[in-house]
């Protein structure tokens, strides 16, 4: 893959709290730019055609998917990824939901779901049929969704 | 998969942007890139240039001009669904952008995004269309308003030019009229095999005007007159709407593609029908 055909465009953005300035090829996604450019390797491309979900980061705080979204859209932006919600030891209440309740096999999906969840106010999604509603744009193929469900429960106090 | 290459301005007003579209016949507008970008990744469209519209702050505002609701074209999706203003003059709106994919989705798409790319299964468009919702379009010489019948021209395909971007949606305030919407997909989220958007004035108990936009039921959203006609001058009963669904659905040729069939289709537009009625029943 070359990008000497592409423009090159300079952005600045805060990533996690840390402001980045770099040079980037217009046709570069933000999943890649993440990714490659700025080993943020948490966050993960899976379908890249905005199916899946696994590319899910926060934009301005609003999830959104980084493989359909360049990284020159997000020039002036404040994006969060899956790093940015981990704490520096150890695990946030939600991963630690996830471990315990088995809400992970292979993991490939869970930095997507724990990024929509990140962004997610408990109080504005009351029922099991709310926080699937919530998860709906997130796919996982292996652990399927109770444990995940079950996962978002004890995270957020719920018997 | 990963965009072909191309070349990327992000213009300070809309005349900059129908300015630069104008120069190249190859370059297309970028809003929220939902649809376009996921297109590119495929290689099903190879603009030469992006002319980046999502930000500008003309494209976004969000207010009431008398009995009209004015939404920006570049308004995100998801600012449209949670505006109390818009949930109390335009109830239809959230009601049917709860249905167009993901929150995530909702988050970066746009309106006028949503009605430029025409999908045949698209709710805005289906919004747009029982509402006789109202785009103005600006190139470089001209500004020009177009109802949604006449936007939307086929699949992926409307009667905008190359050279013109929407700048504003118009959504008419109808303080009387209820709305139903309801859509059957295989699984939420996804596009769906028939939806039905529906708007009912009432004149006392019976129906004086109904207007019912089907999507993916034909190469553009359509309304579906023979179901409207079916409703008048009556009261809205069980009986008045699985009349009214018969109608949709006997009143559609949908196309056969991978994800159903036409008598699926069908049998899907009757159902959504009947429920986007029944949201609305006052026996």
């Amino acid at each position: 893959m070359t990008d000497t055909l592409t423009a090159v465009r300079e952005i600045s953005l805060t990533v996690n709290g840390r402001e980045v300035r770099r040079a980037v090829p217009a046709r570069r996604l933000l999943v890649d730019f993440l990714r490659d450019d700025l080993m943020l390797t948490g966050t993960h491309a899976g379908c890249e055609h905005g199916i899946c979900g696994a590319c899910t980061i926060l934009i301005d705080g609003e999830p959104a998917r980084s493989c359909i979204t360049l990284a020159v859209q997000a020039d002036g932006c404040e994006v969060t990824t899956v790093e940015g919600v981990t704490p520096d030891d150890g695990l946030s209440p939600m991963q630690r939901a996830f471990k315990d309740c088995h809400g992970l096999q292979c993991g490939f999906c869970t930095p997507g779901f724990l990024v929509t969840l990140a962004a997610a106010e408990p109080d504005d999604h009351p029922t099991d049929a709310d926080i699937r509603e919530l998860l709906g744009g997130n796919l996982c193929r292996c652990t399927g969704y109770q444990h995940i469900v079950d996962s978002v429960r004890q995270a957020w106090g719920r018997s | 998969m990963k965009p072909p290459p191309f070349d990327y301005v992000r213009p300070g007003t809309a005349a900059e942007a129908v300015a630069l579209l104008a120069a190249d016949e190859d370059a297309r507008p970028l809003a929220g890139g939902q649809s376009l970008l996921p297109m590119m990744n495929f290689r099903l469209a190879r603009p030469s240039t992006l002319v980046d519209i999502g930000r500008l702050p003309e494209l976004t505002e969000l207010h009431r001009d008398g009995d009209v609701l004015v939404i920006g074209a570049a308004a995100r999706q998801r600012a449209v669904e949670t505006s109390p203003l818009v949930a109390q003059t335009c109830p239809l709106l959230p009601a049917v952008l709860r249905h167009v994919g993901h929150h995530q989705i909702r988050a970066r798409g746009t309106i006028g995004g949503s009605l430029a790319h025409a999908d045949p299964a698209a709710e805005l468009c289906a919004a747009a269309s029982a509402l006789d919702a109202e785009v103005v379009a600006a190139s470089p010489t001209a500004q020009r308003t177009v109802d949604t019948a006449a936007l939307l021209l086929a699949p992926y395909q409307t009667t905008l030019h190359p050279d013109e971007i929407i700048t504003e949606t118009r959504w008419p305030i109808l303080p009387r009229a209820r709305h139903g919407f309801a859509e059957i997909s295989h699984r939420s989220g996804d596009f769906a095999l028939a939806g039905t958007a529906a708007v009912v004035e009432f004149d006392g108990a019976e129906v004086a005007r109904a207007r019912l936009a089907g999507l993916g039921i034909a190469g553009t959203v359509r309304r579906l007159p023979d179901a409207e006609q079916v409703l008048l001058n009556r009261a809205l009963t069980a009986e008045s709407i699985t009349e009214a669904a018969e109608a949709a659905a006997a009143s559609v040729d949908p196309p056969e593609d991978v994800h159903a069939d036409p008598a699926t289709r069908r049998a899907a537009l009757r159902a959504a029908t009947r429920r986007a009625l029944e949201q609305m029943r006052h026996d």
